[in-house]
């Protein structure tokens, strides 16, 4: 459970990145944080695992204050894989790169070697064990920092940009793994900018804008709803585009789904003949 | 909040932050030759103690302190390696004068933490760059100095995003015997030289399709 | 006229096991829009590093076959020598940019070749107007927003004037509208200018309205190359794992039920609605 009561933060530079956010994220949620550049998405979710801590009002994991812990505690059970895969790998091979946080967690050895072939097979980096992490492509780096956060299985899970240079099958591994995921009751915070990706995901959805939260609700109403999307600098997803053109014809307006898009359109296209 | 923030310019005002760059510039230059020149304990100390009321005029006294912590860690290696190896090249003793040069190296690199500092501290790297080209400062070694100092504060950004990416896979830093806490510094170093190189690739790749050879 | 030809070009990195690309053989001709996709790994950006110089110059490790830009050999040219006829824009838009101010920024290669100053202002100004950023000419490169910034670099490139524009995912970092506006601003340039642009990308919704063209890479190799509506209509395409645009989508699972609603298949969510409608007032 992660409850952010008021929070405000405000970096060295005395730029106020949040204003005021209260929100919960219960056990088992699958959330996606979207929102213009700037708007206070990755300030925000740094809070959940105490990488920063507020200026004003609280932030609680698990019913305790972040400024009450360490991030060394926080970190096993709320893994964090950042926006930008170079600011973290280091290792000589993948393998090593993903056993790193598995060794600072202590770790069995048996257990270590089985986690790394798990992640290395479930974000298809199998032939690049010995590979060095500098030497692969954008995609690739991006997925083996997914890898080594993965690896440890930890019950929350923030997600930066997690579809950055990823081609659409492996989008849709991650949204298996998601759902799988979810099956185990494990939290999921995703910031993403993949408008399409969340179509398809249909999590709740929290907008932010300008260190605020302006919406905050079920996918299929926060995506078709345009004024509240333009204000965040978020353009509607295809399907929800394609029905508000349509509108005019008195079809439903919270689609975002391509099945349910198909399926609306049979019956009226069948039922016209 | 970490010791990168001594490194990072914030716009306030204050008579430090308005004073002419080229000012600072040159009594930052005064400050390290001077420290460079001398290795008196004396005024190795005057240097640092000078340097006092410019960091309170300033208000940036938290900062300055911050970086100051972060750099007594090196500070404390400096001492130990200096004292270590007049200790072992001495044939196994100290005199007096060996450990006055130890604390001298160290109070050195000390007063030039604490000026750098407070220089990068109060000086946008724009009013500087401007005020280099004003005083017909080539304009290549303007060129050069101010695309240095402005990735200075972008560095110490993205040394403290590595950081937190690696405290996030359960790295603690501080913990450890001594050479362990060394060893502890890898996971940081590496990714930072790594985008560093990544970074200036792609900004000689962008320059270089803008200059004539 | 040909812009970019390449026969069996073959490139491996050093201590590389295999080729990252193989036996590329393509032409791409003046003033199309190629648009470069395939699964993460495939050699897109080893290819467009082939394009200005950077494979050999930069990059040992072995290569094979030919390639001409732009007229030059990239095999015998510096990097600086292709840079003048082929812009780079890279996907994180903070590190393309250096100088003190935006407009310093554009005028910072027209400078280097020596132009003269009236000259210089005229085609800073023109740049900026392009990508719609006059206004902010004077600030800070590096106090504007990311989806501006990425516009600067762009300004910067079209500045010199190039023949050929590549772009390796230029807007991942970008939120979808700054995302939506450096796309039509290529368009236009394509469009408009002439300039002949290749784009590397993943998302073909954003994008496959604007291609002229899409090759698909696979393991290295080229495996289809084509008109979009073509491309998009293979069953190869779907099997590749390419993320196909959900109003293509849309319309081939129609299809697939026998629902036919025009004889071309849509690029974009406009196209498809526009299909719909006719299909729903004809009734
Ligand atoms: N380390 C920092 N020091 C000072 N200001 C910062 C720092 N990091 C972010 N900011 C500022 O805080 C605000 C929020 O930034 P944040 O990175 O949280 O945005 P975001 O929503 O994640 O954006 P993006 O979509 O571009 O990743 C911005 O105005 C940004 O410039
Ligand atoms: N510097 C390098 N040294 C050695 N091998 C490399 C290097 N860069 C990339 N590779 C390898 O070459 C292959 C092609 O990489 P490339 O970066 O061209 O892929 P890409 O199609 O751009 O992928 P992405 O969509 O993930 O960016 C990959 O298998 C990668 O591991
Ligand atoms: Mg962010
Ligand atoms: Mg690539």
């Amino acid at each position: 459970m992660i409850e952010v009561e008021n929070l405000h933060f405000i970096y060295p530079s005395n730029v106020e990145a949040l204003k005021g956010i209260s929100l919960n994220i219960r056990d088992g949620e699958f959330v996606a944080i979207m929102g213009q550049n700037g708007a206070g998405k990755t300030t925000l979710v740094k809070h959940f695992n105490g990488l920063l801590k507020p200026s004003r009002g609280f932030v609680k994991i698990n019913s305790i204050e972040t400024t009450k812990t360490s991030v060394a505690e926080l970190a096993k059970n709320i893994g964090f894989v950042f926006q930008n895969p170079d600011h973290q790998l280091f290792s000589e091979t993948v393998e090593e790169e993903i056993a790193f946080a598995l060794k600072n967690f202590g770790f069995k050895e048996e257990v270590v070697k089985k986690r790394i072939d798990w992640a290395m097979n479930l974000l298809g980096l199998s032939q690049y064990r010995d590979t060095s992490p500098f030497l692969l492509s954008g995609g690739e780096r991006k997925r083996v920092a997914l890898a080594s956060v993965l690896a440890w299985n930890p019950n929350t899970l923030i997600l930066d940009e997690p579809t950055i240079g990823q081609d659409h099958r492996q989008k849709e591994n991650l949204r298996q793994f998601i759902i799988q995921m979810q099956t185990q009751k494990k939290t999921i915070v995703m910031v993403t900018h993949d408008v399409e990706f969340v179509a398809e995901c249909n999590p709740r959805v929290l907008l932010m804008r300008d260190g605020e939260i302006i919406a905050d609700g079920k996918g299929t109403d926060i995506l078709t709803n345009q004024e509240l999307l333009t204000k965040s600098s978020i353009v509607l997803p295809q399907i929800a585009q394609i029905f508000q053109e349509l509108s005019c014809f008195g079809l439903p307006q919270n689609i975002i789904d391509i099945y349910d898009a198909k399926n609306i359109l049979i019956q009226i296209l069948e039922k016209k003949k | 909040m970490s010791v990168f923030d001594g490194l990072k310019f914030r716009k306030v005002s204050s008579p430090i932050h308005n004073l002419d760059p080229r000012i600072k510039f040159f009594y930052v230059i005064v400050i390290f030759f001077s420290a460079i020149l001398f290795n008196q304990i004396i005024v190795l100390l005057t240097l640092f103690l000078m340097t006092i009321p410019f960091v309170l005029l300033a208000h940036v006294q938290k900062e300055w302190l911050r970086s100051l912590r972060g750099a007594a860690f090196l500070a404390f290696f400096i001492f130990i390696v200096n004292i270590a190896s007049s200790y072992f090249t001495s044939g196994y003793s100290l005199t007096a004068n060996q450990i006055e040069s130890a604390i001298a190296m160290t109070l050195r690199f000390i007063v030039l933490a604490g000026s750098f500092s407070v220089f990068f501290l109060t000086t946008s790297p724009d009013h500087l760059g401007l005020a280099l080209e004003q005083s017909h400062v080539p304009y290549e070694f303007a060129f050069a100095f101010t695309t240095a100092v402005r990735f200075v504060p972008v560095l110490a950004e993205e040394a403290q995003t590595i950081m937190d990416a690696q405290k996030a896979r359960g790295l603690e830093m501080e913990k450890g015997s001594f050479l362990k806490k060394i060893r502890n510094y890898i996971p940081v170093l590496i990714p930072l030289i790594v985008s560093s190189i990544r970074r200036s690739l792609e900004l000689a790749e962008a320059m270089e399709s803008s200059i004539d050879h | 006229m040909s812009i970019i030809e390449t026969k069996d070009l073959t490139y491996t990195y050093p201590g590389g096991k295999f080729p990252s690309i193989k036996n590329i053989s393509m032409e791409i001709r003046k003033g199309e829009f190629v648009l470069i996709t395939g699964p993460s790994g495939c050699g897109k950006t080893t290819l467009c590093r082939c394009f200005n110089g950077l494979i050999p110059n930069f990059y040992q490790g072995e290569i094979k076959g030919e390639i001409i830009v732009t007229g030059l050999n990239p095999l015998k040219k510096q990097t600086h020598e292709m840079a003048k006829n082929v812009g780079l824009v890279f996907q994180n838009p903070e590190n393309q940019l250096f100088a003190l101010s935006v407009e310093k920024d554009v005028a910072f290669g027209l400078e280097n070749i020596g132009m003269r100053r009236e000259e210089i202002r005229q085609r800073v100004d023109w740049a900026l107007k392009q990508v719609e950023i006059y206004d902010l000419r004077e600030r800070s490169p590096h106090e504007i927003s990311g989806g501006q910034q990425q516009r600067v670099a762009i300004a910067s490139v079209l500045a010199m004037q190039p023949k050929l524009i590549v772009l390796d995912e230029p807007t991942s970092f970008l939120d979808p509208l700054s995302a939506e506006k450096i796309f039509s601003i290529i368009y236009e340039m394509n469009k408009k200018l002439g300039i002949t642009v290749v784009l590397v990308e993943h998302r073909l919704d954003l994008t496959a309205k604007y291609a002229s063209r899409i090759i698909i890479m696979d393991q290295g190799k080229i495996c289809l190359d084509g008109k979009p509506r073509k491309i998009l209509n293979t069953q190869e395409t779907r099997l590749l794992g390419v993320g196909i645009p959900k109003a293509t989508l849309l319309y081939q699972e129609l299809l697939e039920d026998k629902i036919a609603l025009s004889n071309e298949i849509p690029l974009c969510s406009e196209e498809l609605a526009n299909f719909l409608k006719e299909q729903l007032k004809a009734k």
